[in-house]
């Protein structure tokens, strides 16, 4: 039997979150996949264009509604609910905006989902991390029921380009309820690589003791091309803004690199970073619990070790 | 009508405990091991103490579904300050959706303006539940709080998102999970924990609220995640540069 799925685009009004990409690989893994991807939107025609050239996508629905101008889930929950009845599969990125947005359709489908599904066993057999990914479960769906997951998109590569998906515009399903309105957002656009997908990571912990010594890691990262992180402490104490932290309830990375500087280790942390390729960390405790799980240790104080390391690069 | 907070409260595995998974993959093994309130549940409580110490609410009754066992986490609950507890039991544990169900009877019976939740347990990791809610409830979910700002019959919540931070207005009643950094909970004292022993703490099955548990989920199995490998140490800063170049990991 083939599997019809309907991803759920995330976006920003003008571009394709990353995100989507991933999920479009992610459905790819389940055999013989029929791939539709929405994009609810005021409007939607770029995003649709972004989201037609991934490579595996078969058809691109549009849903414009002026409401949709904000990524609101009790608005764009029951235009999904309603257009799901011909897929087996709704996913979305387990990114704030899927997580936010899936477990609603899920309950207007009556289904449960399948939160962060790292690897596609059959077309209903799904593994997930537990336990901030202290463990891993596997778990199945029975043939009647839709399946609705959020896909964790460090497990796998953005789909690629050169598509050719078709582009249909639907009117919006459902009238949005009025009771939930956006406000205002404090998306901080910066120059840097994003985070979520930068090749490169240094991230800093506690013991860079201030914001301005932060500084400098953010110097260290623009001479590598680097993305900025920082752990929960460095965040709480107002050294770092929340969007950097990395870790069970920050952002889950993939870099190819993740250099860990004035971080102890923390499990909650460490489920941030289990799918980093190389993991580098600087501290000056030798028994801190990031040394089990780094590639490269260097045991010392990172006030003298990160200008050195600068001046070697 | 009395103006209530309803918080949902969970009984996990406490933080800091290292959890093992059963050599025979059925499951992770819980024996012994210490229990706990969610840490977001305990946040989302903290938020409803604070709104009704600002006289914004007059009565917080916490409400959790499981084992006989989590009696123990509601009593620190009603020491931390709530007034009432909720306790419907449960000895095999409840899907998001079926947790969801029941919390929304529980609410049907309670009348609250606002229903306050953690934005994940941290042993499932689903963080389900609060949106779940509110889609049966067919409310506003405001989730990810950092920030609660109540008006009349309105709230304006500070949402952690990907990119930063995102305000939202949503008409009362509705449903808000709340983040690490809504708050920090406050320390529970003695003399509070044998007071809370009076405060009333009242049992319903879930049959009683008429439901019947649905499995959408069969577990086929429980494994331990791929360790990673101990690396090696390096003595200086010029040996980790020339050691990740060796790697070309700094080539641009
Ligand atoms: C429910 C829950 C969720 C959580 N989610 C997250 C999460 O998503 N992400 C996260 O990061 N944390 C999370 N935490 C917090 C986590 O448990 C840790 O408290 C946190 O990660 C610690 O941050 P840290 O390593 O920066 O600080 P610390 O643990 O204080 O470590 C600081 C380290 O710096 C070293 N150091 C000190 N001075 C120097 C120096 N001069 N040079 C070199 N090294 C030095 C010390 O040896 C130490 O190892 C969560 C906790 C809970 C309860
Ligand atoms: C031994 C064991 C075996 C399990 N086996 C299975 C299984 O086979 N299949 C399966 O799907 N699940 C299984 N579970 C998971 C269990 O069903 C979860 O409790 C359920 O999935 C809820 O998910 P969550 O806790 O991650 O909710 P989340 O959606 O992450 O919780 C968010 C918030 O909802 C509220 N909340 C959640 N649960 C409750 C509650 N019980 N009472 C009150 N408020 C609550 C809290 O405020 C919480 O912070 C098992 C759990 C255990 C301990």
């Amino acid at each position: 039997m083939s599997a019809a799925i309907l991803i759920v685009a995330e976006h920003d009004g003008s571009t394709l979150a990353t995100g989507t990409a991933k999920c479009v690989a992610c459905a790819a893994t389940v055999a013989q996949a029929q791939i539709t991807v929405v994009v609810c939107a005021s409007d939607a025609a770029a995003v649709a264009r972004q989201a037609a050239d991934l490579q595996g996508v078969h058809r691109v629905l549009t849903v414009e509604h002026p409401v949709h101008a904000h990524p609101l889930a009790a608005a764009i929950a029951p235009q999904i609910a309603a257009l799901a009845a011909p897929y087996t599969h709704v996913f979305g990125p387990s990114s704030t905006f899927g997580k936010d947005l899936m477990p609603r359709i899920a309950a207007l489908l009556e289904t449960a989902q399948v939160s962060d599904i790292m690897a596609v066993e059959s077309p209903r057999r799904f593994r997930r991390p537990i336990y901030a990914g202290n463990a891993i479960v596997t778990v199945e769906i029975p043939e009647d029921a839709k399946v609705v997951g959020t896909v964790r998109t460090a497990s796998f590569p953005a789909a690629g380009t050169g598509g050719t998906a078709r582009i249909e515009k639907v009117a919006a399903p459902a009238e949005p309820p009025p009771h939930t309105r956006f406000v205002s957002s404090t998306a901080a656009k910066s120059d840097r690589p994003d985070l979520q997908t930068a090749a490169r990571v240094i991230s800093g912990g506690r013991a860079l003791g201030s914001a301005e010594a932060f500084q400098m890691l953010y110097r260290l990262a623009d001479k590598l091309g680097a993305a900025v992180g920082a752990s929960r402490a460095a965040v709480d104490a107002g050294y770092a803004p929340n969007e950097l932290q990395v870790g069970q309830t920050g952002k889950i990375i993939a870099p190819e690199l993740y250099v860990a500087i004035g971080i102890s280790g923390a499990i909650q942390h460490l489920t941030g970073i289990k799918d980093a390729r190389t993991i580098v960390a600087i501290n000056k405790d030798p028994q801190a619990p990031i040394f089990e799980v780094a590639d490269l240790g260097l045991v010392g104080d990172l006030f003298e070790i990160v200008p050195q390391i600068e001046k070697l690069l | 009508m009395m103006k209530r907070i309803v918080v949902g409260i969970k009984r996990v595995v406490d933080y800091n405990v290292r959890i093992r998974v059963k050599p025979d993959g059925s499951g992770v093994a819980l024996d012994g091991v210490k229990m706990s309130v969610n840490p977001f549940d305990e946040i989302a409580l903290e938020e409803a103490i604070r709104i009704k110490e600002r006289g914004l609410a007059e009565e917080v009754v916490v409400a959790s579904v499981g084992p006989a066992d989590c009696q123990a986490q509601l009593r620190t609950c009603l020491a931390m300050g709530a007034d009432r507890a909720l306790h419907v039991h449960s000895d095999t544990p409840t899907e998001p959706l079926t947790t969801a169900r029941i919390l929304l009877k529980l609410i049907e019976r309670e009348q609250p303006f606002l229903v306050l939740l953690g934005k994940q347990a941290i042993d499932d990791d689903n963080g389900q539940t609060g949106q779940m809610l509110a889609a049966l409830w067919q409310r506003p979910q405001a989730t990810f709080a950092s920030k609660i700002a109540l008006a009349e019959g309105k709230a304006q919540v500070t949402r952690e998102v990907d990119a930063g931070l995102e305000t939202l207005e949503v008409d009362l009643p509705a449903v808000v999970t709340a983040d690490l950094r809504l708050n920090e909970p406050r320390y529970v004292k003695l003399p509070e924990i044998m007071k809370a022993k009076k405060k009333p703490l009242e049992t319903l099955s879930v049959e009683s609220l008429g439901i019947a548990p649905r499995v959408h989920l069969r577990t086929v199995r429980v494994d331990p995640p791929p360790q990673r490998q101990k690396g090696m140490c390096v003595e200086n800063a010029a040996e980790l540069v020339a050691a990740l170049k060796a790697k070309g990991l700094l080539a641009s």
